[in-house]
């Protein structure tokens, strides 16, 4: 990289800043590291600037964790790919400090070093630094090593290969829980670049100890492995070495190890091939959603979908559904709001006689559940269904669970069923959203709860584009023009706001015709607060209508308001007179 | 009398090792006579490391106090044995590391609320790159500390000031070579001396609605749990914003209420296991593996309920007031007002055997009761061989009990320079008529003193070395050491 056109002085004040009292200067020289590193040159960097990184590692998190982000991104500045390796000491120290976000970046800069650099290189400093890692004195340092086998293995001669795959078998069984949890998270990846003659030995080797940890957590992550695993193993093998395993975890004494199955175990059916899943992993899955803690209940409720899809239609509704009844009457809330969510995606994996008759009873009890949050989860996935059967078998027992939601006493019960307005609207259609809930609509316009006026606000402006300006001038306006009047000055504030937001949807006519009125009137309120939102929506407006509107109405309004007697109303009255003007210059 | 050689009981096969000799080894904070101890400066509690080279000590104000093992250190495989077969040792010797402030005091503004900054527990954790770790809490925020010499450094070298830049480097269309090259990186000179700075690494706020008793951490090296009067929490070290509740007694309404939390303890090796006590003499194990809601226990160990005589006084003696793990998990002991126990996590009818700590005070209750004196919570450890125990009682008491079956060691010592002032010897016990008698009444010596004791001394904090025959007690403001 040539000699920079940057002047000097500010490189020189970046380059003393890295040294600075003050973390944020600091922190901001590191992150300009490259535009030092362009000042000094290639050579420079290389001889000075990287050796003082690598010296001065015993800073705070944040400006390490900069620093670890920066080098992985530093080979231009170096001097390119075959001089990437003066890149590693540096990142080997950040890749041993005990804040584990900083580790984790600098292993991961580790890597894309890594990856880039020629075979040679790596042979020569990649994998020797991966040694000393591996064998460092504290545990920090061997948890990154975990990290960065999978870069050194693929270029290393056969006997270095052989090496570092017993040095991994010993990570894996390190004293230190941490470490052992390291080796366990990063092991897919390692196997992926192990040769397969080796992966049936050695790795297998390797996590059979993980799997027979006695920490928990271990085993945990063993379990969050099962399925990368299993994937690089030829079918007959995964069925012979991780099923058993996968099956034997199901039934772990810890539930968190179950829970984990629960969550996994989808995955492995293709791995495994459809007569082991039926025959293996189908009752174990069962024997989850059966499970006596909650929590894999719920864990394995929410994959019901996704493992129904693996599965034919016929298992599923032979074993699988049976299941999926009890849960929906479960004695925890969570496990039917965790099947609420996906139980929708069922229908079209079922198909339309099967969902009408066996999931259909389903959906309809759980949208008459006690707990909100589970009715909520079956209206916001309507469409799937939608697809499948049709709307008209549902919307008997979904009306009355909308109300009831709509009314819910807890606000964020109502501002969740707000969200879900515009979908159940193009779902149901108009002539239900007529008769049902414009209503309801407009009631919450005057709730209580201003996040709930101001979701029902933007809930109007989302309807007005589903079934467009006509039928919303028949169906909206009108009904939210006449609240205008509300005693309250917070709900006409609500109104405003309404309208701001409606007027780019309806378009430069109706604004004009029944909008503008409407804010014109506002601007003689008596409460200084609508008059200053007045001048926030006229401005608004300006490039929503014609010229001609802006000089004969909306400027004699503004320039009226900014001599109120409240600053507040001159403030934004100007404000808003001024963007009149920018307008006239710019066009 | 149970079996020495059963060997299902605590370690060291064969006969019970000989009494210790206490001989004092080091005091730091001794109070000079007449000298009145700030309430500030009391300690609130002690934690010897893993190692046993560091000893930490907080007190009501809020401090921690680190204390570093200066002696040359010894290999520490050969060590237990000499010990064991009475070797003279070379005492142990600690000198003051470093103090740092922390907490402070804060006020709930939701509760109105004074919130105390005495640090109610210190617990030590993994290692690494040289630094030392540990948890402390006060009554509502754990924090997490580390603690590292720190090189002094200075910079040198700086580049040359804007006037002189400004005055020759900028010429249009940028600079001439040779200020390029005037370009320094800054010289960092590190200095040999070092000096040990702490740094607060994480605050774990929020968690409690009642006064945090306990935290304790997990084998696995990443999680801990902190306990309340009603709740347990389980945490993250890596995640201070999120812990999860395992244990909630809290019932339904709070007239109900006739249980409290007292202390809690992961168990040294097994990750899914706990213990804690409660205010009703019962420990509870508990084991997370079984549900994320741990409020059924998966074993309950209580003194069965004896036909002798109730009185008003019998559920506040109950109360338990610590628990503490055996190194192995095996055996954990336990103290409440009166007693000290040993109880086999694998024999739930009853304690393995009973110490009486304070049964002269029996005649007294009334008066303890008053003074508000039977609320005192004595804490209590075992030593690292599991061979005994130690507890603390008022004017500065603490007592040393033989805990392996068939040992009759009893001894008493006073936290001052001359522990075996006050100490009469007592003549042998009477033999235990199995484990549920208790180990009979206490030498009259000690009760004959008894007149004397000062119920506004007590030696409630205390922490035996994990590998040496070495306690650590807190008289007041003075941190005692002693040694055999």
């Amino acid at each position: 990289m040539s000699m920079t056109d940057e002047p000097l002085y500010p490189i020189a004040v970046l380059i003393d800043e890295l040294k600075n009292d003050d973390i944020q200067l600091r922190l901001n020289s590191i992150r300009r590291l490259s535009t030092i590193a362009r000042a000094l040159g290639e050579e420079r960097t290389r001889k000075e600037l990287i050796p003082f990184l690598s010296e001065n590692n015993d800073d705070d998190d944040e400006v390490l964790l900069a620093m670890a982000e920066e080098l992985g991104v530093f080979i231009p500045y170096v001097g390119g790919v075959e001089h990437a390796y003066v890149l590693l000491p540096p990142l080997e120290t950040l890749s041993t400090v005990e804040e584990t976000c900083v580790r984790e970046k600098a292993v991961e800069s580790l890597c894309r070093v890594g990856s880039q650099m020629k075979e040679s290189d790596l042979v020569e400093h990649f994998v020797p630094l991966v040694k000393r890692l591996a064998a460092g004195e504290w545990f920090t340092a061997r948890v990154s090593a975990c990290g960065v086998f999978h870069i050194a293995y693929p270029s290393a001669p056969d006997t270095v290969k052989t090496e570092l795959r017993s040095i991994y078998t010993q990570l894996c069984q390190d004293d230190m829980p941490m470490v052992r949890r390291a080796a366990a998270t990063n092991l897919g990846k390692f196997a992926a670049t192990i040769e397969s003659a080796h992966l049936k030995t050695d790795v297998m080797s390797m996590f059979d100890d993980l799997t027979q940890d006695d920490q928990d957590s271990v085993r945990l992550l063993a379990v969050e492995g099962c399925a990368a695993l299993g994937k690089l193993l030829e079918p007959q093998d995964c069925v012979a070495h991780i099923l058993p395993v996968i099956v034997n975890f199901s039934q772990d004494k810890s539930w968190r190890v179950r829970y984990m199955v629960a969550n996994q175990l989808y995955e492995l059916c293709e791995a495994v091939g459809p007569e082991p899943t039926r025959t293996e992993l189908v009752p174990a899955y069962v024997r989850l959603l059966r499970d006596n803690e909650a929590e894999v209940r719920i864990a394995a409720a929410g994959k019901v979908t996704k493992f129904c899809r693996i599965l034919n239609p016929e298992l599923s509704i032979q074993h699988i559904l049976p299941c999926v009844k009890e849960l929906s009457t479960d004695s925890s809330q969570h496990v039917r709001s965790a099947l609420a969510s996906v139980i929708m995606g069922m229908a079209p994996v079922l198909g339309k006689d099967a969902t009408i008759e066996h999931l259909l009873p389903i959906f309809l009890s759980l949208l008459k559940d006690e707990f909100p949050d589970v009715r909520l989860n079956i209206i916001s996935k309507l469409d799937q269904v939608n697809q499948v059967i049709g709307i008209d078998l549902l919307s008997q027992s979904l009306l009355p669970a909308i109300v009831e939601l709509a009314e819910d006493r807890h606000w964020r019960v109502r501002l969740a069923i707000i969200e879900y307005i515009p979908l159940l609207a193009s779902q149901l259609g108009v002539g239900f959203f007529d008769d049902k809930l414009g209503a309801l609509c407009m009631q919450w316009l005057q709730d209580k709860v201003h996040s709930i006026r101001e979701a029902a606000a933007n809930n109007v402006k989302r309807l007005a584009e589903e079934f467009g300006p006509e039928w919303a001038m028949q169906h909206i306006v009108p009904q939210v023009l006449e609240m205008i009047n509300n005693p309250h000055y917070l709900y006409r504030m609500t109104i405003l706001r309404a309208v701001s937001l409606l007027a780019p949807v309806m378009g430069s006519e109706i604004t004009c015709s029944k909008l503008l009125p409407v804010v014109m009137t506002a601007a003689k309120d008596r409460v200084p607060n609508i008059k200053f939102n007045v001048a926030k929506v006229l401005q608004s407006l300006i490039p929503i209508v014609d010229q001609s509107v802006v000089e004969k109405t909306i400027r004699p309004g503004l320039v009226e308001l900014s001599e109120d007697p409240d600053v507040d109303v001159r403030f934004f009255a100007n404000q808003a007179l001024q963007s009149i003007d920018n307008v006239m210059m710019s066009s | 009398m149970n079996g020495g050689d059963d060997e299902d009981v605590v370690a060291a096969p064969g006969e019970a090792s000989p009494p210790l000799q206490w001989r004092f080894s080091q005091v730091f904070g001794e109070r000079s006579a007449g000298e009145e101890v700030q309430p500030v400066d009391m300690i609130s509690a002690i934690e010897f490391d893993h190692s046993g080279d560091h000893l930490a000590t907080g007190d009501r104000g809020g401090r921690v106090v680190l204390f570093e093992r200066s002696d040359a250190k010894h290999s520490s495989g050969a060590r237990k044995d000499l010990e064991e077969t009475d070797y003279p040792v070379r005492q142990p010797e600690f000198c003051y590391k470093t103090e740092f402030q922390s907490h402070d005091p804060a006020f709930d503004y939701l509760k109105s609320l004074e919130i105390e900054e005495k640090i109610n527990k210190i617990r030590w954790c993994q290692t690494a790159n040289g630094a030392l770790y540990l948890l402390s809490t006060n009554d509502k925020t754990i924090k997490y500390w580390k603690v590292q010499d720190k090189k002094i450094k200075k910079i040198c070298d700086i580049n040359p000031d804007p006037s002189g830049a400004v005055g020759n480097g900028t010429v249009a269309n940028g600079v001439p070579e040779a200020n390029i090259s005037s370009l320094r990186l800054p010289v960092v000179v590190t200095s040999h001396e070092s000096s040990p700075v702490a740094k607060c690494r994480r605050v774990y706020p929020h968690a409690h609605d009642y006064h945090i008793n306990s935290i304790s951490n997990n084998s696995d090296g990443e999680t801990f749990i902190s306990a309340d009067d009603l709740r347990i929490n389980l945490w993250n070290l890596e995640i201070s914003n999120q812990s999860f509740n395992i244990v909630d007694v809290k019932p339904e309404k709070m007239e109900d209420l006739s249980e409290v939390i007292t202390a809690a303890e992961f168990h040294p090796t097994h990750c899914n296991m706990l213990a804690y006590s409660s205010s009703k003499g019962s420990i509870r194990l508990i084991d997370l593996r079984q549900s994320a809601l741990c409020d059924s226990h998966s074993k309950l160990f209580e003194e069965p309920d004896t036909a002798g005589s109730k009185s008003f006084f019998t559920e506040i003696i109950a109360s338990v007031s610590d628990i503490k793990f055996a190194k192995e998990g095996r055996y954990l002991l336990s103290r409440d007002y009166m007693t000290l126990k040993l109880w086999d996590i694998n024999m739930d009818s009853g304690p393995v055997s009973t110490f009486q700590v304070h049964e002269y005070l029996k005649p007294k209750l009334c008066d303890l009761y008053e003074n508000d004196s039977i609320f005192d919570k004595f804490e209590c450890c075992i030593s690292g061989n599991g061979l005994r125990a130690a507890t603390g009682s008022y004017s500065n008491l603490f007592r040393v009990f033989g805990v392996s079956p068939g040992s009759t060691e009893t001894t008493t010592l006073e936290a001052s320079r001359n522990p075996m002032r006050r100490h009469v010897p007592v003549p042998s016990r009477p033999p235990r008529v199995g484990s549920m008698m208790g180990r009979g009444s206490e030498s009259p010596g000690v009760d004959g003193n008894s007149n004397a004791l000062d119920y506004t001394t007590k030696l409630l904090h205390l922490a035996w070395h994990p590998n040496e025959n070495s306690i650590a007690c807190a008289a007041g403001n003075s941190l005692y050491m002693y040694c055999a």
